[in-house]
């Protein structure tokens, strides 16, 4: 490599911090969990893991947010799920989760702390979901 | 493309001599084999300071802490875990006699540290600058060279009041000021790697973890004292942390963090590496400057001090690893920030390399203040096999002991003196009932026998009188003349000696002497070593009413001193006995007597 100027070096450092941030889960404390037991791999929860990733980068929440994975929940038949838990917001589980409505979760559950209808399927009393 | 997992292999030497490398070679060969080599980083670190674990593996985000992992359990973590999701349950880190898997913020190992120096080890990659750069690294020299003029550096380092961490806690701007005033025209940088006590691994695993921390600090310090040139004085038997470090220097080197002009700034600054032998009293800065001169490694007289004359007779600073570590952390976060941890007095935190007779020996990281009892109780998680407390040695070959009505004592500089021990580099040894006071001062002064250079007749002398009266009471012939003897020469030393080698030798002879006194009266007095440790004062016999005659003593007993027939008791032939306890260790049924 050749030699940095100040510039490079700051540029260097904004560009391999995104990977780092992902790697140190202190101080986070929006966690998205993805069910990634064979159910859910088979129903496309690699490709939802993906989206997240992206939705992260993409809503500049690296600092903030842990992407985990887990087994399987125990909602075989609506995976892929995910489940988002932060603080101000109910723990939530949402089921078939696409890439289009993981990026949708991030956006509005995480950023805009709104629920995503249509796709909860745990937790949120009843009378909080409008229909 | 991101990745989804990572997973964290400690890379430290603990670690590596128990297959480290191996698991990590493992990892990455099953997780191309099973497919998911895009998805996980797989990233060789420093010392996780847990070292009673290892080889220690960690899996984010999942913070999966994974202990005493085999380089054959690789499968499974990428096949459960990373294919899977799913945590390999039987690696779990578990609590002692409790069966809940133990997450790894709960674990008291970690609870009450804090980590300033420790920051980068065990999170990323040592022989990637990136990563280092990735975590505020160069970032602090960055601020130096653009934002501040010298004296802003040494007065940042002045409202921290970070004192020298090589144990005798000189404030660290006092020296950079020093140096910086002091005239000539060409300064040196050194950094003082020659960690010699027995026990201690703080600065090898500094090195290790995070090399780029101290390259940074000593580009800064050039920068604020007028040097464009740096020594990282560093002891031949580290061949780890030396290889970190050339890595780490040619990384600098390659992208201008180190060399001619670094970042466009003007300033030049080098940094070579100098490998010492190993000789404990090259840890003592004239003499280690001796021998990076090239002549043989032996203190002299002070003053003149380094920062006026040192290195080739040109103003020098030096100061230790651990110092350094700290130093572009102070930059970044601000010497008001660094002056609120820890104590009014003695800021910041220390590293104790935490070993002997404790359930988890390791590295760790404490705010100045905490008291002992939170290191040896609840970090260290107590005593092995339940055995009674007995004190604690810090300080190394210069320390004291310090024992259990002093435990609740804070750690500072100040406080560990006045209980006749020091700070010095880290070093923590514990020690339990086992242990016998008069072996632990021999054992130690032998040490000093054996690193005195020879240059002054206090420390040569001195140390070989001692040595000799505390070994004639070992064997049960000490006399009552003997304490003051040694009570006599020992002071004399600290007196008289050229270097703190010798002025602090006695140190360890010293504080047992003061706290263990009973223990010295019984060896001389009625013979008796009560620990066992002693062999000349110990005899093994065995109870004909306990033994069954099971013959187990006798086929362990590597002399074949004891003898009887199948099922009727067994007899101990004294006179061939070599006292190694073996027949006292393996027998089941406690027929065999230590007195």
């Amino acid at each position: 490599m050749a030699k940095m100027t100040l510039e490079d070096l700051r540029k260097l450092r904004d560009e391999r911090k995104k990977d780092l941030n992902r790697r140190d889960v202190e101080g986070k404390n929006v966690q998205i969990i993805v069910g990634m037991g064979t159910c859910g791999i088979a129903a496309g929860a690699k490709s939802t893991f993906d989206a997240i990733l992206a939705a992260v980068d993409e809503f500049h929440l690296d600092k903030d947010v842990v992407i985990r994975q887990t087994g399987c929940m125990g909602l075989c038949y609506v995976e892929p799920t995910v489940e988002v838990a932060m603080p101000g917001m109910p723990a939530t589980i949402y089921g078939k989760v696409d890439a289009a409505v993981a990026r949708e979760i991030v956006q509005k559950h995480v950023v805009e702390k709104t629920l995503v209808e249509n796709h909860i399927f745990d937790r949120p009393a009843a009378d909080i979901i409008q229909k | 493309m991101a990745y989804k997992n990572f997973i964290l292999v400690c890379g430290g030497t603990g670690c590596e001599s128990s297959k480290a490398d191996e698991i990590y070679r493992n990892l990455l060969a099953e997780a191309e084999a099973q497919g998911v080599k895009a998805d996980v980083q797989i990233v060789k670190t420093g010392c996780f300071g847990f070292c009673e674990k290892g080889p220690i593996v960690k899996v984010l985000p999942s913070e999966s802490f994974y202990v005493e992992v085999k380089p054959s359990d690789a499968k499974e973590i990428i096949s459960e875990q990373i294919v899977k999701g799913r945590e390999v349950k039987r690696l779990l880190y578990k609590k002692e006699q409790q069966k809940d898997i133990v997450k790894l913020e709960d674990i008291e190992f970690y609870q009450k540290q804090f980590r300033i120096v420790l920051r980068n080890c065990g999170v990323i990659n040592p022989e990637n600058i990136e990563e280092y750069i990735a975590r505020d690294g160069y970032a602090a020299l960055e601020k130096a060279l653009f934002e501040m003029k010298p004296e802003d550096v040494i007065a940042e380092l002045k409202t921290a009041g970070l004192r020298g961490r090589g144990g005798a806690g000189f404030p660290t701007w006092m020296k950079w000021d020093l140096t910086r005033k002091a005239a000539g025209d060409v300064k040196y940088v050194i950094c003082n790697a020659d960690e010699g006590d027995p026990g201690a691994y703080m600065d090898r695993s500094t090195i290790e973890g995070d090399p780029h921390s101290v390259l940074e600090a000593m580009t800064i310090a050039g920068y604020a004292i007028g040097s464009n040139k740096g020594f990282v004085y560093i002891r031949a038997e580290y061949p780890l942390a030396i290889e970190r470090l050339k890595i780490a220097i040619a990384q600098s080197k390659a992208m201008g963090l180190l060399g001619d002009d670094i970042l466009g700034s003007g300033f030049d600054f080098d940094i070579e590496i100098r490998l010492g032998a190993g000789a404990f009293v090259c840890g003592e800065e004239t003499a280690l400057m001796q021998s990076l001169e090239g002549k043989r490694g032996m203190p002299v007289p002070k003053p003149p001090f380094p920062a006026i004359s040192g290195l080739w007779k040109k103003p020098t600073l030096i100061n230790n690893v651990e110092t350094y570590a700290n130093v572009p952390v102070i930059l970044t976060k601000g010497g008001t920030w660094f002056s609120k941890i820890g104590t009014e007095k003695s800021p910041g935190t220390k590293v104790f390399a935490l070993t002997g007779a404790i359930n988890n020996s390791g590295l760790v990281e404490v705010p100045m203040g905490t008291t002992l009892r939170e290191i040896v109780f609840d970090i260290g998680g107590g005593i092995k096999g339940g055995r009674k407390f007995k004190g604690v040695q810090t300080g190394g070959p210069s320390g004291g002991i310090i024992c259990e009505k002093d435990l609740d004592s804070p750690i500072t500089y100040e406080s560990l003196t006045a209980l006749g021990s020091m700070m010095g580099s880290g070093g923590m040894i514990v020690l339990d009932e086992d242990d016998c006071a008069v072996d632990v001062s021999r054992f130690y002064m032998e040490f000093c026998v054996d690193e005195s250079c020879g240059k002054c007749a206090p420390c040569r002398i001195g140390t070989n009188q001692l040595h000799s009266i505390l070994t004639k009471i070992s064997k049960g012939n000490g006399e009552m003349s003997d304490l003051d003897n040694l009570e006599r020469i020992g002071k004399a030393m600290t007196k008289a000696s050229l270097c703190l080698l010798g002025g602090s030798a006695a140190n360890p002879t010293l504080s047992t002497l003061k706290h263990f006194r009973d223990e010295y009266l019984e060896h001389i007095q009625e013979h008796k070593c009560r620990a066992g440790k002693c062999k000349a004062l110990v005899v093994y016999s065995i109870d004909p009413a306990k033994c069954i005659g099971c013959g187990l003593c006798a086929r362990r007993c590597p002399v074949n001193c004891i003898t009887g027939e199948k099922k009727q008791a067994h007899v101990i032939d004294a006179s061939q006995c070599i006292k190694c306890g073996e027949c006292f260790k393996v027998c089941k049924f406690n027929a065999v007597l230590k007195k």
